[in-house]
């Protein structure tokens, strides 16, 4: 038996779990996009407003990795996670600017056990990112691994 | 020239390659993705990957890095009209990601991008929007991630 909160059976479709909020510095924005996406309107307070952005703004890539460590702190390092094989879509719908705070759920929208290995299943979950707006700012959907509660005993 | 001809369609591009190593793998897991096949390598070996891999939001948004160093609007080609020359807008996001093999330990990533197609944006005369397939190898060969993404760009 796991002892962590969250195993495959715990997820019900129609759950929805609060990712908990993030405040977004631009220290924060320009570190990240000096490493992965040096583009000015991530760089520069100008630069971005000059920008179709309208400000500095996060590169998309920060928000998945913000939205990420979200999820990890709200329920997946308190899971029997095996990882994911990848995302169904990103929309980017508005831009996350320096001192935004977002909030964000994540839903269960499907799930199914592994056919290959029974100690597996497959969970389907639909994210949404909003700012302190109420503005909708990012739409992920992914697909996670989870160990089912009893994985550890059948192993 | 074609907008064909300046977008590369059709045509796969190397971006480049980088080597992920212990530490920055550990320094993006700790801001990111602290799960532990991501943070320690004792852990990672009793996990489901067997050994310390990078967070598959690092390997994507390396993918990005490289795509910067070798953007059509970084001189990778030059616009020769007519009209001027498309600018590179933002992402309106990308779809069908995989992660297909975990990215171990000091593993050598090369990175590719093809353009697929354009087309005008009903909704936003004067702009259009690029579909590009992106993709990264390690070094047997093997695909380790891919993804579709698309760019707006302003053109005509």
């Amino acid at each position: 038996m796991t002892e962590k909160k969250w195993a495959f059976e715990d997820f019900e479709v129609g759950t929805v779990i609060d990712l908990g909020s993030k405040h977004v510095t631009a220290q924060e924005i320009i570190a990240f996009a000096s490493e992965f996406d040096a583009q000015p309107m991530h760089l520069d307070e100008e630069a971005g407003k000059a920008s179709i952005l309208g400000g500095l703004g996060a590169s998309g890539w920060h928000t998945c990795s913000m939205f990420m460590k979200m999820m990890c702190d709200a329920f997946l390092l308190d899971s029997t996670s095996q990882g994911s094989p990848g995302l169904d879509y990103v929309r980017w719908k508005k831009p996350v600017l320096a001192g935004d705070t977002l909030t964000g759920t994540s839903t269960i929208t499907a799930k199914r056990e592994s056919a290959s290995r029974p100690t597996l299943g497959f969970v389907t979950v639909t994210h949404e990112l909003k700012n302190q707006d109420g503005e909708v700012v990012a739409e992920l959907q992914n697909m996670g691994m989870f160990l089912k509660r009893n994985a550890g005993a059948a192993a | 020239m074609t907008l064909d001809e300046f977008f590369g369609v059709g045509r796969t591009i190397t971006l480049g390659s980088h080597t992920f190593r212990a530490d920055e793998i550990k320094a993006f897991a700790a801001k990111y993705d602290p799960q532990p096949f991501h943070m320690d390598e004792k852990l990672a070996e009793a996990s489901v990957f067997g050994r310390l891999c990078a967070s598959g939001w690092h390997t994507a948004s390396t993918w990005m890095k490289y795509n910067l160093t070798a953007r059509e609007d970084a001189g990778g080609v030059t616009w020769e009209g007519p009209g001027p020359r498309p600018v590179f807008g933002p992402s309106p996001g990308f779809r069908n990601l995989k992660w297909l093999k975990p990215v171990y330990v000091d593993e050598t990533i090369t990175f590719t991008r093809r353009a697929l197609s354009h087309r005008a944006l009903a909704s936003r005369p004067g702009w259009r929007v690029l579909t590009i397939v992106c993709e990264a190898f390690d070094s047997t060969g093997d695909k380790v991630l891919e993804f579709e993404s698309a760019v707006l760009i302003e053109a005509g």
